[in-house]
C-alpha cells in the first residue's frame, strides 16, 4: 500500500457544471481519484465523457462558463481550492504540469522553441535566460531530440508532429514536476509514433519520479503502461481499479464494452467484426438519475431507471456503478 | 448490446435550422431595432407626398430660417422649421430619405449582381479565371473610391440614375472578395462532388447548389454596402457633385446649411442625424442578419 | 517565399498598370482637352494646332505611351488652370495628405488596439457592449458631417482649436479626429475577432497551462499573433486614408492633394486629377507590398516557409 507522503494528487467529489441555453450541463460528476507517486493512472472513456473536463479542473483551466465543486483538490497537501489564482498559477508548470492532445496547435507560432521552453523555468525559478537555455538542451536531449540546440531556436511550424508532442513533454518537465496530466498525448500522431511517444513517457515517468495522469480514449495503450484504470461514462466514474483487475475482471457493462473494441492480434478471429458499442450518448443537460449507460445496455432492466449510481465494491480497490449483481455478470461476460 | 430496454432513450429533438434563426430573431435586439428603424424610415419615404406638412419645393421667403419647435421662435406649422428659402424643413428631409434610399437600394443591387457574379466565377471555377478575377478585385481596391466617384460623377452628372451606376461599378469589390472564399469552401464540399458525379452542369451547380449559400453573406454585405452608398451620395451631393439643387439629398441640407450653420446649427445637425441614425440602423440590421444566420452562433 | 514575392511584385506591376491606363481613359473621356487647352472661343484651327502641338491627334495608344513615359521621367504634364507643372503642385501638398493620414492612423490604431483586446478579454459584458457601440458609431457617423459638427463644438462654441487651414499641429488635430474615426471601427473589430479567436487556441492553453502570469499570456502570448492581421489592414488603411481624406481636407480647408484633387475636379483640371488618382492608386499598391513584407518579418511561417 502506498504511504499518505506518496499520494501526489488526491481529489474527491469533484463535479463540474456548464451552464448552456437549455440548462446545467453536468461535465463532469463526482468524481473520486488519486495520483500516486512513480504511479500512473489511466481516465479512460468516450469523447464527451468528462475526462478532459476532470483534468482542466484539477489545472484550473476550466473554460470561464464552468463551474466547479470539489470536497477536496489537495496537491501535496496543498489545498488548491483554496489558493488565489495568482498563488495557483506559481504551482501550475512547476509542480504540476499537462500535456495536451495536439502538439501542432499547442505550441505558439510566432516565438522560438527554445523562448517558449525557457520562460517557464525563469517564470517558476526566476533562473536567468541562460541557466533556463541550458535546463531545456538538457531536457531536449533527455526526451531523444538530437541537435537540441539548433532546435531550440526553431519555429513550431519547422517540426513534426512527433518532435512537437516531445518537446510539449520536455516542456512539462521544465521544473521537475511532482505530477503530469498527459490529455491525450498520442492521439494526433502517426500509428509509428505513438509508441516511442508513450514509452518515453513512461521511461520519464519513472526517471523523474513523478505521478502521471494519462487520459485517453484507447483502452488498448492502457493495459500496457498504466497501474490504475478509472473509466468514465457521460461524466462519472462508472469502474475503478487496479489495471489488472479491470482486464481480468470487467465488471460494468461498459468496462466490458470498451474491453470488446480492443483488438488482439492472433485472438481477435478475422473476419469478425470488432466491438463497437452501439447507441448514442446522453445528454449531459439537466438532472438524470439512474444509470447513464441504460439506453445502450443490453442488459438494462426497469431498476436501472433509478438506480446505478450507487459505487459498489467488488474486492479492495476495484469499485463499480451498476444495479447488476457481479456474479452475473462475471457468469455472462467473462467465461473462465 | 443494441435494442436494450432503453435503446431509444436519451434521444434530443432538435430544433431545425429555420426553427434556430426565428428563436435569434426574436431575442436579438439589434436586429430588431435596426430592422424597425429601417421600416419606419423606408415607410416615411414612400408616403412622403401624404405624411409631410407641406411640398418640398415651394419657397416661402417671409418664412425664412424660422427655428424648429423646440427653440424660441419655432411653430408646430414648420415642426423642424424652415430652410434659408422658407422651404419646410421637415418635409425636406423626408423627401431626402427617398433619394437616400433609392440611391443605396439601387447601388446595393448593382454593386451585389456585379461583385457576386464575379466572386461566384472565380471561385468556382478557380486557376485562370480566379486569377482574373484577383486581379480586377485588385485594381479595384487599388483604385480611390471617392476621388474615382467625384471625377466621375463630375464628368456624366449628378442625376439619379447616374449615381446609383457609378455607386454601384464603384463598391462591388466586398461581394466579390467574400463570394470567392465562400465559394471556394463549398465547392470542395460532398454535396457539389456529388453534384458533379451525377453529371451536373456548371450552371445548374453555380444555382441550385453555390447560390442558396452563398445568398445569407450577400444580404448581409448588401446591407452593410447600401450603408456606404448612403454615406457616398451625401459627400457626393455635400461637395455639390451629386444631387443638384433644388432636389432635397441630405448632403445637400448639410451643404446648403453650411452657410448658417454658427447661428443656425440645426440646419446641419438634422439631416446629418437623419443620416447618422439611418446608416446605424442598416449597420445593425446587417450585423444581425450575420448573427441569426451563421452556423454556431459565434462572432459577430 | 522569393516565389511568392515575385509573384506579388509581378501583380502589383500589372494592376499599376492597369490603374495608369484607367487614369489616362479618364482624362480622355472628360472632354476634348485639345478644345480645353485652347481656351472657350479658339477657333476650330487653332484647337486642330493645339492637338498637333500636345499630340493629341494621335492614336490613344501612342498618347498613353508617350504620356506613361513622360509620368515615369516625373513630368505628368501641366495644368489647365494654373499651367504649373502638376508635380510641382502635387509634392508642395502631399506632405500635409501623408501627415494627416499618419496622424489619422495612429489616433485610430491607438483607440483600437486597446479597445480591441479590452472587449475581447471582457467579451460579451458592459465593457465590450460599449466597444462595439464606439465601433458601430464610428462607423456610421459621416466624417464630413462629423468635421462640421466638431468644428461647431471645439472651434465656435468651444474656442480651442483652428478650424481650417494647415499652418500648425492645432489645425490637424479636428481633422485627424474626423478622419480617424473613420477607419477605427474596422481595426477595432479585427483585433477583438483576432484576440478572441487566439484566446481560443491551444496555444494560450498551454501558456496558461505553464503558469505564465496573465499579463505574458495576454501580451506575449496572445496580442502578437492577434495583431498580425491588423497590420496588414493598417497599411491598407494607410492607403485608404490617402485617398479618401478629400472630403475632410475640403470641409477643414486643408490644403493637401485631396483638396487639390477636388478643386481640380470642380474646374476640370483633369491633368492633375488624373495624376492624384494614379498617385494614390500607386501609393495604395506600394503600400499593400510592404504590409505582406512586415507580416513576412512577424510570422515566422511565413518567413520561413
Amino acid at each position: 500500500m502506498t504511504s499518505e507522503r506518496d499520494t501526489i494528487l488526491r481529489v474527491r467529489d469533484l463535479s463540474v457544471d456548464i451552464p448552456v441555453p437549455s440548462g446545467t450541463l453536468h461535465a463532469v460528476r463526482n468524481v473520486d481519484l488519486s495520483a500516486i507517486r512513480g504511479r500512473t493512472l489511466a481516465i479512460v472513456g468516450e469523447s464527451g465523457c468528462g475526462k478532459t473536463m476532470t483534468a482542466l479542473a484539477v489545472m484550473r483551466l476550466l473554460p470561464g462558463r464552468a463551474r466547479l465543486r470539489a470536497r477536496e483538490i489537495g496537491l501535496e497537501g496543498t489545498d488548491l481550492r483554496s489558493l488565489s489564482d495568482k498563488a495557483f498559477s506559481a504551482i501550475r508548470g512547476n509542480r504540476m504540469a499537462m500535456i495536451f492532445q495536439d502538439p501542432m496547435t499547442s505550441l505558439n507560432p510566432v516565438y522560438p522553441i527554445g523562448d517558449q521552453l525557457e520562460e517557464i523555468h525563469i517564470r517558476h525559478r526566476g533562473s536567468g535566460r541562460r541557466e533556463a537555455r541550458e535546463r531545456a538542451e538538457y531536457l531536449l536531449a533527455r526526451v531523444g531530440i538530437v541537435n537540441p540546440g539548433t532546435r531550440l531556436r526553431q519555429f513550431p511550424h519547422q517540426l513534426s508532429g512527433g518532435l512537437r508532442q516531445r518537446i510539449m513533454i520536455a516542456m512539462a518537465l521544465m521544473c521537475d514536476p511532482a505530477l503530469i496530466v498527459a490529455d491525450e498525448p498520442t492521439t494526433a500522431l502517426d500509428v509509428t509514433v505513438q509508441a516511442q511517444v508513450l514509452h518515453l513517457l513512461k521511461d520519464l515517468q519513472a526517471e523523474f519520479d513523478m505521478a502521471l495522469i494519462l487520459i485517453t480514449h484507447d483502452l488498448g495503450i492502457v493495459a500496457r503502461i498504466a497501474d490504475r484504470i478509472a473509466v468514465m461514462y457521460a461524466g462519472r466514474i462508472v469502474e475503478t481499479g487496479s489495471s489488472r483487475q479491470i482486464f481480468a475482471a470487467p465488471t460494468h457493462p461498459y468496462t466490458q464494452g470498451l474491453i470488446d473494441c480492443i483488438p488482439y492480434p492472433g485472438k481477435t478471429e478475422r473476419r469478425t467484426a470488432l466491438g463497437s458499442i452501439p447507441g448514442i450518448v446522453p445528454s449531459l443537460v439537466g438532472d438524470a438519475p439512474g444509470c447513464m449507460f441504460r439506453n445502450r445496455c443490453a442488459m438494462a432492466e426497469e431498476r436501472c431507471r433509478d438506480g446505478g449510481n450507487v459505487e459498489r465494491s467488488v474486492e479492495d480497490g476495484h469499485s463499480y456503478r451498476c444495479v447488476h449483481p457481479v456474479e452475473r455478470l462475471r457468469g455472462t461476460m467473462v467465461p473462465s | 448490446m443494441a435494442g436494450g430496454l432503453f435503446a431509444n432513450e436519451f434521444r434530443a429533438d432538435a430544433p431545425g435550422p429555420g426553427e434556430i434563426m426565428r428563436r435569434r430573431g426574436r431575442s436579438h435586439v439589434g436586429f430588431l431595432a435596426g430592422t424597425g428603424f429601417v421600416l419606419l424610415v423606408v415607410l416615411l419615404a414612400v408616403f412622403a407626398p401624404w405624411v409631410s406638412p407641406s411640398d418640398p419645393f415651394t419657397q416661402n421667403l417671409d418664412a425664412r430660417l424660422i427655428d424648429p419647435f423646440w427653440a424660441k421662435g419655432g411653430d408646430w406649422a414648420h415642426p423642424l422649421g424652415t430652410d434659408s428659402l422658407g422651404r419646410d424643413y421637415l418635409t425636406r428631409i423626408l423627401f431626402g430619405a427617398r433619394i437616400s434610399l433609392t440611391i443605396g437600394f439601387g447601388a446595393a443591387i448593382i454593386s451585389g449582381l456585379v461583385g457576386s457574379t464575379v466572386g461566384i466565377i472565380g471561385g468556382y471555377f478557380g486557376g485562370r479565371v480566379d486569377a482574373v478575377v484577383m486581379y480586377l478585385i485588385n485594381v479595384k481596391l487599388a483604385l480611390p473610391g471617392i476621388l474615382i466617384a467625384l471625377s466621375l460623377v463630375s464628368v456624366f452628372g449628378g442625376s439619379l440614375i447616374a449615381l446609383i451606376a457609378i455607386l454601384g461599378f464603384l463598391f462591388w469589390d466586398r461581394f466579390a472578395v467574400v463570394t470567392r472564399s465562400v465559394t471556394q469552401q463549398i465547392r470542395g464540399q460532398e454535396f457539389v462532388t456529388a453534384a458533379h458525379a451525377v453529371g451536373a452542369s456548371h450552371t445548374r451547380i453555380l444555382l441550385r447548389e453555390i447560390l442558396p449559400n452563398v445568398t445569407s453573406h450577400i444580404i448581409v454585405i448588401a446591407s452593410l454596402e447600401m450603408a456606404i452608398a448612403i454615406l457616398v451620395e451625401a459627400v457626393l451631393s455635400f461637395l455639390g457633385l451629386g444631387i443638384q439643387p433644388p432636389t432635397p439629398s441630405w448632403g445637400l441640407l448639410i451643404s446648403e446649411g453650411r452657410n448658417f450653420m454658427f447661428f443656425k446649427p440645426w440646419l446641419i445637425a438634422l439631416p446629418g442625424l437623419a443620416l447618422f441614425f439611418l446608416v446605424i440602423a442598416i449597420n445593425l440590421m446587417g450585423d444581425g442578419i450575420r448573427d441569426i444566420t451563421v452556423p454556431e452562433g459565434r462572432g459577430r | 517565399m522569393g516565389r511568392f514575392f515575385v509573384q506579388r511584385l509581378g501583380v502589383a506591376v500589372l494592376v499599376a498598370i492597369t490603374v495608369s491606363i484607367i487614369g489616362f481613359a479618364l482624362l480622355r473621356v472628360s472632354g476634348d482637352l485639345a478644345a480645353d487647352l485652347a481656351g472657350e472661343d479658339a477657333t476650330p484651327a487653332e484647337i486642330a494646332e493645339i492637338a498637333a502641338l500636345y499630340g493629341l491627334d494621335r492614336p490613344l495608344h501612342e498618347q498613353y505611351l508617350t504620356w506613361a513615359a513622360d509620368a515615369l521621367g516625373g513630368d505628368l504634364g501641366q495644368s489647365l488652370f494654373t499651367n504649373e507643372p502638376v508635380m510641382d503642385l502635387i509634392l508642395e501638398r502631399v506632405g500635409v495628405t501623408i501627415l494627416l493620414s499618419v496622424y489619422s492612423l495612429v489616433l485610430a490604431l491607438g483607440i483600437a488596439i486597446p479597445l480591441g483586446v479590452l472587449a475581447a478579454i471582457r467579451a460579451n459584458t458592459s465593457i465590450d457592449r460599449a466597444a462595439l457601440g464606439v465601433a458601430v458609431f464610428g462607423q456610421a457617423i459621416p466624417n464630413f458631417w462629423f468635421g462640421l459638427i466638431l468644428i461647431y463644438l471645439f472651434g465656435v462654441l468651444l474656442r480651442w482649436l483652428p478650424i481650417s487651414g494647415s499652418s500648425s499641429f492645432a489645425h490637424f488635430i479636428l481633422p485627424t479626429v474626423a478622419l480617424g474615426t473613420a477607419v477605427m471601427p474596422a481595426l477595432m473589430r479585427l483585433t477583438r475577432t483576432g484576440m478572441l479567436e487566439v484566446l481560443e487556441a491551444d496555444f494560450i492553453r498551454t501558456a496558461r497551462a505553464k503558469g505564465l502570469r496573465p499579463g505574458a499570456v495576454f501580451f506575449k502570448h496572445a496580442l502578437r499573433n492577434a495583431v498580425l492581421p491588423v497590420v496588414s489592414l493598417s497599411a491598407v488603411s494607410l492607403g485608404f486614408l490617402l485617398g479618401g481624406s478629400v472630403i475632410v481636407e475640403t470641409v477643414f480647408a486643408l490644403n493637401g492633394i485631396g483638396l487639390l484633387a477636388y478643386e481640380s475636379i470642380l474646374r476640370s483640371d483633369f491633368p492633375v486629377v488624373q495624376s492624384i488618382l494614379v498617385f494614390v492608386s500607386l501609393a495604395y499598391i506600394v503600400l499593400t507590398l510592404a504590409s505582406d513584407l512586415i507580416n513576412a518579418r512577424l510570422d515566422p511561417r511565413i518567413r520561413l516557409g
